[in-house]
């Protein structure tokens, strides 16, 4: 392939890419890895599977399925209603979506932990009946959705948006009922995408720390999350310690980017190799295409 | 009406998402962002007023915006740098290099505050060299900008790369071929074609780097007045069970997220009208 390059720049512009990018993101990643070389694997996996780290992992990655999973279920059901229905207060209702984001997750903390405690606007009604959130592995879950919040529905929204009306009325047409034509081509059209969102979310949710700390309760075994327990080891001074769960979690955070990487790959390229209309109408129908 | 039976849902079907998806809101968003303010006003406006006067509350908002005012500039270079090679020459690797540049938003924040412990700290690689010098940059200012950074590094170039590879390289290859230099085709030609979606990147990266809280706590050392930002602030006053001191200091971070919504929805909205009008524009011709 022969590269002509009209456009000036590229040179520097990639090499100060790659400069900053090495300084500031690869060589710290790379001097983490590095310092626990020196425990050697067979002593990374003793300290990941303690009995307080193996805790720590079992809340941090319930919690955060369950937050997952949560926003999962209201997220396609807000998207859907931020597309296709009209309401009043719709667009406030949408840019607000987005607050998770722009509210800083310290905030974002102490002002769950306040509603849900005991004597809070809804702890207090919540409690009677036997529930209780803060300071318990509930609380954890409530913060999680929180934070994850928007994912689920931004990366939905665009995706029903961009389903085509023909389909659906070509699925009408020939008969299919209103669940009919949501379950077998409106859901599979989006599922990528809810997927996707979906992944987004858990990978938030197991190294968020702001907003889970206040609500949690943080006992050890029942409700610390990783990333707390990584800040008492160091607070010990146990740098190894903290050094080798810091590993597990830049692995398991790296393996999740490349999962969601494949999942967008997946939901564009079946975007692209859209069924042809009477063949997706038909198979709403129920009938052989 | 019969004819709309499968492409919309029966009224009662309606009626039970709307309430649904809203009461899911009203509780998850709206009653929290709510309580911020009562909280902060629950003795009165001159408790809060008190609250937000006390200078160990005024210095962590100085840090603050101090730390936010040294991060953003490298991003934006960075970004617009990274957009440039990535949006417009094909070279390989391109497609790891846009999975590292996505980095930073899989790791925990703990974790990147962790990493300069590890380089800078006292038992860290460069940990006696810096103390022999006498240079600070764990539990200092340094640190907490360089935790800032490495957080809020994906920002501006994930909003640039895909907006910038839209755009192609037409108007840029004709700005050279006509003579332009590069400073004046950058100025001229990319930087008004980009200068919505750089401000958009510039919004999200800001309030994420007031925000912060858990790489910089890590990398802080919480020392009152002086590396104490606005939220590990709010952190120390809960703690002590201020309560009205806390939420005071939380409601500036809330009110900071309320002006970043309302600035995203007005560029979002500038963006679309733009994209709209070349559309316009370029209809007839395509059609």
């Amino acid at each position: 392939m022969k590269t002509n390059r009209v456009l000036p720049g590229f040179g520097l512009a990639l090499g100060y890419t790659l400069v900053y990018l090495s300084l500031l993101i690869l060589l710290p990643l790379g001097g983490m890895i590095l310092k626990a070389s020196d425990l050697g694997w067979s002593q990374i996996i003793d300290i990941a599977l303690g009995e307080r780290s193996l805790a720590a992992f079992r809340v941090t990655f319930t919690a955060s399925l369950l937050a997952a999973t949560v926003n999962g279920f209201f997220g396609l059901i807000v998207a859907w209603i931020l597309v296709r229905y009209p309401f009043p207060g719709k667009r406030f209702v949408d840019a607000l979506v987005d607050l998770p984001f722009a509210l800083p997750t310290a905030v974002a903390g102490i002002t769950l932990a306040t509603i849900y405690a005991g004597n809070g606007w809804l702890g207090r009604f919540i409690e009677p009946l036997g529930f209780k959130v803060a300071y318990t592995p509930v609380g954890i879950v409530v913060a999680l959705t929180f934070v994850t919040l928007p994912f689920v529905v931004r990366t939905l929204q665009p995706v029903i948006e961009d389903i085509e009306p023909e389909v659906e009325e070509a699925a009408a047409t020939l008969g299919a009922s209103r669940w009919q034509t949501f379950s077998r081509i409106v859901f599979p059209a989006i599922f990528p995408a809810l997927l996707t969102g979906f992944a987004l979310a858990f990978a938030r949710a197991i190294g968020e720390f702001g907003s889970v700390i206040f609500i949690a309760g943080n006992i050890p075994l029942v409700s610390e999350i990783v990333p707390l327990l990584i800040i008492s080891k160091l607070e010990q001074y146990d740098v190894l310690g903290a050094t080798a769960l810091a590993v597990v979690m830049l692995a398991i955070s790296f393996v999740m980017l490349l999962g969601i990487n494949g999942l967008q790959w997946w939901a564009a390229n079946r975007h692209r190799n859209n069924e042809p209309l009477e063949v997706a109408a038909g198979k709403a129908k129920g009938g052989a295409a | 009406m019969k004819s709309n039976r499968a492409t919309q849902e029966p009224g009662w079907v309606r009626a039970l998402l709307l309430a649904t998806g809203l009461g899911f809101l009203f509780f998850f968003l709206g009653l929290p962002l709510v309580a911020v303010f009562v909280e902060a006003l629950a003795q009165g406006w001159p408790a809060y007023v008190e609250a937000l006067k006390d200078s160990e509350t005024r210095s962590a908002i100085w840090l603050t915006v101090l730390i936010a005012l040294a991060v953003l500039p490298f991003n934006i270079l960075f970004g617009v740098a990274a957009a440039w090679a990535i949006a417009k020459f094909d070279f390989r690797g391109k497609s790891l290099l846009i999975t590292l540049i996505d980095l930073p938003f899989a790791v925990s924040p703990v974790v990147a505050g962790l990493i300069f412990i590890l380089l800078f700290g006292a038992q860290g690689y460069f940990g006696p060299w810096l103390a022999a010098n006498d240079v600070k940059i764990i539990f200092a200012v340094p640190g907490m900008i360089l935790a800032t950074l490495f957080i809020t590094f994906p920002f501006i170039a994930r909003e640039l790369i895909p907006l910038m590879q839209s755009q192609g390289k037409d108007e840029e290859e004709a700005a050279v071929s006509l003579g332009a230099s590069g400073w004046q085709m950058f100025w001229r030609v990319t930087l008004p074609n980009i200068k919505w979606g750089l401000l958009y990147g510039v919004i999200l990266a800001n309030a994420r780097a007031m925000g912060e809280f858990g790489a910089v706590s890590v990398v802080s050392g919480h020392i009152r007045g002086e590396t104490n930002t606005l939220p590990l602030h709010v952190e120390i006053l809960y703690n002590e069970y201020n309560a009205v001191g806390a939420f005071a200091a939380a409601s500036i971070l809330a009110l900071l997220a309320l002006v970043t919504l309302v600035a995203k929805t007005v560029v979002e909205w500038r963006m679309k009208k733009e994209t709209d009008m070349l559309n316009t524009v370029l209809a007839p011709e395509k059609t």
